[in-house]
């Protein structure tokens, strides 16, 4: 039984289909990354397994209990297993409370009235390295990077088991997120943590997940390990997003294989493969309809994969 | 073709607070020539927002410009009064922002804010109409005339960004500035940008200087490069000399740090610990001391200067200096 098992999921604002179908499993202290272009309906997942937007179909089961569609109330206790770590880090802390306020905010939603909250406030400054003065300060005290050290604090104050981090290193500098990278390494080593991470930076992804999920237009394109997609792309949507991946070096003269376009609008779905008006090595089969293969443990939707 | 366009020369902007002047910018110096690409790296608080304002005036009222002088064309802008600078701004000089959401008005139809934006020339509306048309169609806006009775929220991130840039090019610039213009966008609309800006460069043959802290990027489109900590320059160079051979430690870590050249899975990323000095009270001697592995007694005792150390290539070390390494 995997950690995390996400099947069919579905999710619709109105006639606006987000999500038309995720699947995926996430098993204990692993990291699974989800990677595709802006609107591609990564938040909107992680957000409906957070029980924070709504999916009308599918399922997602924890620990093989049923989550998809629980009551606030049955949620609550759950979100001491799951924790999240939003985008906007600053945003997403209260500005009139203090970081010690908001990094023991979760023992207080949860009612465990027996911790001595100075002490955890000091325990998980200390863990993701912070000086223990910064209890006292105020959100607009922090700089981008802290905040995101306080969120990945609060994220871990009731010891969850899945954490799912929306774009965890957004707007940091690069030695800053080389700094949370390792401390999210290193705390997931530690403490076995499974996480979800979203991220466009496909050079974080190579560093911190196990295994990787392509979206396009509310469905996964392809998965598989890290390590085979960066090695081996078959999807030509994958192979042009690694292919948009500046590199430090002015002398790398990639490849690029340029992307057509925009992505098309939800409201009128391409029909076949929806990836085809875009694609650069798109073939007279792929006015077809495209299923999800699985070979190997490297999934597919695509009729004229690539390599 | 080493005309100089824009010219730097020994730059200090302080910032009054109740501290104390916070020392933003210290003896900056560096140059843009005419139809170059000059990038200018460096993490958050490098100063180079405020560099930005302070070439185009737009600077905060407890601005204090200390020294130097923002020459454009041989003429110093820091001298030149208000009403000259507001018909340069724009016109020979034009910026497009980092946040491609909040640069157009939501109320008024592209069309609208780019004839607008055409408020010195004389042409007829229907003239300002079709040059509106030939810049979106030149930054690759799909049916050009029609999208210019849409709103800015019609559009999507990316297309607002190459509309934000059609109308920084549309009075046809000698000096664009870009200030971190893909940082809030995707790494497909990325790249789509850097390369729409490197073709219109070609065409409109106008000067870039591109800020920005993705490494990536700059090494891709930019001619030059000026590396900036903590308010000072600590490097500058050819893109070549600084990416494979960087003569000052803080721009080695920061190569070092970018996990785009890391091939293999790494289980701890380089970073440069420590934290950028207090501007409000700066210590004595090299500002990256602290955080330098390679720091030495001198570096605590004197501030290193910004040395040529071959063709075109600066970087402000005491490890350059052979006698003090001894």
């Amino acid at each position: 039984m995997s950690l995390l098992d996400v099947k069919d999921l579905k999710t619709s604002y109105g006639p606006v289909n987000v999500l038309a179908g995720v699947s995926f499993t996430v098993e204990q202290g692993e990291t699974y990354a989800l990677v595709g272009e802006s609107g591609s309906g990564k938040t909107t997942v992680i957000r409906a397994i957070a029980g924070l937007a709504p999916a009308q179909e599918g399922s997602v089961t924890f620990e093989g209990r049923e989550i998809r569609g629980a009551s606030e109330r049955e949620l609550r206790p759950l979100r001491k297993d799951i924790a999240m770590m939003f985008q906007d880090p600053v945003g997403s802390l209260s500005p009139r409370l203090t970081i010690r306020s908001l990094i023991t905010e979760p023992y207080r939603i949860q009612g465990m009235k027996d911790r001595d909250l100075d002490a955890e406030a000091r325990r998980l400054l200390e863990m993701v390295n912070l000086p223990a003065h910064f209890a006292d300060r105020y959100p607009y005290q922090l700089s981008g990077g802290q905040a995101r050290r306080v969120g990945v604090a609060r994220a871990l104050a009731l010891e969850p088991k899945l954490i799912l981090a929306d774009e965890p290193t957004a707007g940091l500098d690069v030695s800053v997120q080389g700094e949370l990278l390792n401390l999210m390494n290193d705390l997931r080593e530690r403490l076995g943590l499974a996480m979800v991470i979203i991220t466009h930076n496909l050079n974080v992804v190579r560093h911190v997940a196990d295994r990787m999920g392509i979206m396009y237009l509310g469905r996964l394109v392809e998965e598989g390990t890290t390590e085979a997609i960066f090695k081996e792309p078959r999807h030509p949507y994958t192979r042009c997003l690694l292919s948009a991946n500046p590199e430090p070096d002015p002398d790398a003269r990639l490849e690029r294989i340029a992307l057509k376009g925009e992505p098309p609008s939800l409201l009128r779905r391409p029909k076949g493969c929806e990836f085809r008006e875009r694609c650069p090595f798109a073939q007279e089969i792929c006015s077809q309809t495209p299923q999800w293969e699985v070979e190997n443990g490297h999934g597919l939707r695509c009729l004229a994969p690539l390599g | 073709m080493t005309e100089s366009l824009l010219e730097i020369d020994r730059l200090s902007v302080d910032y009054e607070t109740a501290r104390g002047d916070l020392k933003a910018l210290r003896d900056i110096s560096f140059d843009v020539r005419k139809g170059e690409i000059v990038g200018i790296v460096g993490e958050s608080g490098c100063g180079k927002s405020t560099l930005i304002s302070s070439i185009l005036r737009l600077t905060a009222p407890n601005t204090r410009f200390r020294q130097g002088a923002v020459r454009f064309k041989g003429e110093d802008l820091l001298q030149l009064p208000e009403r000259k600078m507001r018909n340069l701004r724009g016109a020979d000089i034009s910026i497009v922002f980092q946040d491609p959401m909040q640069t157009h008005n939501p109320v008024l139809s592209i069309g609208q804010q780019m004839l607008d934006i055409q408020h010195r020339s004389k042409a007829s509306k229907a003239e300002k109409r079709a040059r509106a048309a030939q810049m979106l169609g030149a930054v690759g806006i799909p049916d050009p005339e029609a999208r210019l009775a849409q709103f800015p929220h019609e559009f999507s991130g990316g297309m607002r960004q190459r509309i934000a840039i059609a109308m920084a090019l549309m009075s046809e610039p000698d000096l664009l500035i870009a200030d971190e213009p893909t940082t809030a966008l995707d790494a497909t609309l990325e790249v789509q940008i850097i390369e729409r800006l490197q073709e219109l460069q070609q065409e409109f043959n106008c000067a870039i200087l591109f800020i920005s802290h993705h490494l990536g990027v700059i090494a891709e489109l930019c001619d030059r490069v000026v590396v900036m900590y903590a308010g000072a320059v600590v490097e500058s160079g050819e893109v070549r000399e600084i990416f494979h051979d960087p003569k000052h430690p803080y721009t080695r870590r920061l190569i070092d740090c970018d996990p785009g050249h890391i091939k293999e899975r790494a289980r701890v990323l380089p970073t440069i610990p420590g934290e950028v000095p207090d501007l409000a009270n700066l210590p004595g001697g090299c500002i990256f001391r602290d955080r330098c592995d390679q720091a030495m007694p001198r570096c605590t005792a004197e501030v290193p200067p910004l040395d040529q150390l071959k063709n075109g290539h600066h970087a402000a070390c005491w490890l350059n200096h052979k006698e003090a390494a001894e």
